[in-house]
């Protein structure tokens, strides 16, 4: 196996997705190849960046919903009522 | 400051759904009260902009008030709700000037003739979760997201950081799983690309 399968089946291994002996290959190349083994580790931690990101996004921002939204919401569920 | 309503038990879950197909304005502000925050923060992440979002939302609640009698007793008014709010936010999405999309090919690793990478990867100074303890880090990693076209940010979105399954996002974006799959794997590669520099720099 080559960097450039690794990569493409980085996904189907994370979750064992991959056949017995595909998944064999791939950890045979991991384990002699370092610059892999870093990619790896980054592409994990990326996905970890981004949750983190946007949980504390999530934890700034006001979670719930403003009440003049909910008037406007509510003004237009009657209009709606009514057509 | 909304009101926050209780949530989440089996038994409020049944009085919202009853509420939700009765149609009643008590039962419905109920339900706008309690899945509002949630929605909002679903739309916020998918246009990125206030003004849309609370539209976003609005449109969602009305085509739920419409489309109330269609809901099914068995499903789960959270599920029913997201879905139409994606919808309600992709619509908007798609009624705006499109932004200029950076090429997603242009963000893969790149790789020698021979397969290897071409690259050589440096480990980052720190992981993820110390890194964006800092909030310029986080608003950079937020921008990143941005960054990507929509088409493959939508399925980063509702994959990574709502954690729905590969089948949910796939009807919730009318596209295939297989389509989510690709596009999600493509997407975390762009975004590692795009956040390196910053992620390597950050100790020194």
């Amino acid at each position: 196996m080559i960097c450039r399968e690794v990569t493409e089946f980085l996904m189907d291994y994370e979750t064992r997705s991959l056949a017995p002996a595909v998944h064999q290959e791939f950890e045979l190349h991991l384990s002699r190849c370092s610059n892999c083994r870093t990619f790896i580790v980054q592409y994990q931690e990326t996905v970890k960046a981004g949750q983190r990101a946007c949980a504390e996004q999530d934890a700034d921002a006001i979670t719930e919903i403003p009440d003049d939204l909910i008037r406007a919401i509510m003004h237009a569920i009657r209009a709606a009522r009514q057509t | 400051m909304a009101e926050r309503a209780p949530l989440d038990s089996a038994a409020d879950e049944r009085e919202l759904a009853r509420g939700l197909r009765d149609g009643s304005a008590e039962g419905f502000e109920r339900l706008v009260r309690t899945y509002g925050g949630r929605l909002l923060a679903v739309t916020r992440r998918i246009l990125r902009d206030e003004e849309d979002a609370r539209d976003a939302v609005q449109d969602a609640f009305i085509s739920a008030f419409r489309a109330r009698k269609q809901f099914q007793a068995d499903a789960r008014v959270s599920t029913w709700l997201h879905r139409i709010a994606v919808n309600a936010a992709l619509m908007k999405l798609r009624s705006r000037r499109r932004k200029t999309e950076v090429p997603m090919d242009d963000l893969q690793p790149a790789f020698r003739d021979d397969g290897h990478h071409a690259d050589r990867f440096v480990s980052w100074a720190e992981p993820a979760d110390v890194a964006l303890g800092r909030q310029e880090t986080a608003d950079f990693v937020r921008e990143a997201i941005a960054e990507l076209p929509d088409s493959y940010r939508l399925v980063l979105l509702m994959r990574d950081i709502e954690g729905r399954n590969t089948e949910e996002t796939a009807t919730e974006l009318g596209i295939t799983p297989n389509a989510v799959k690709i596009r999600l794997h493509r997407a975390r590669l762009a975004l590692r690309r795009l956040i390196a520099p910053r992620m390597q720099e950050i100790a020194s």
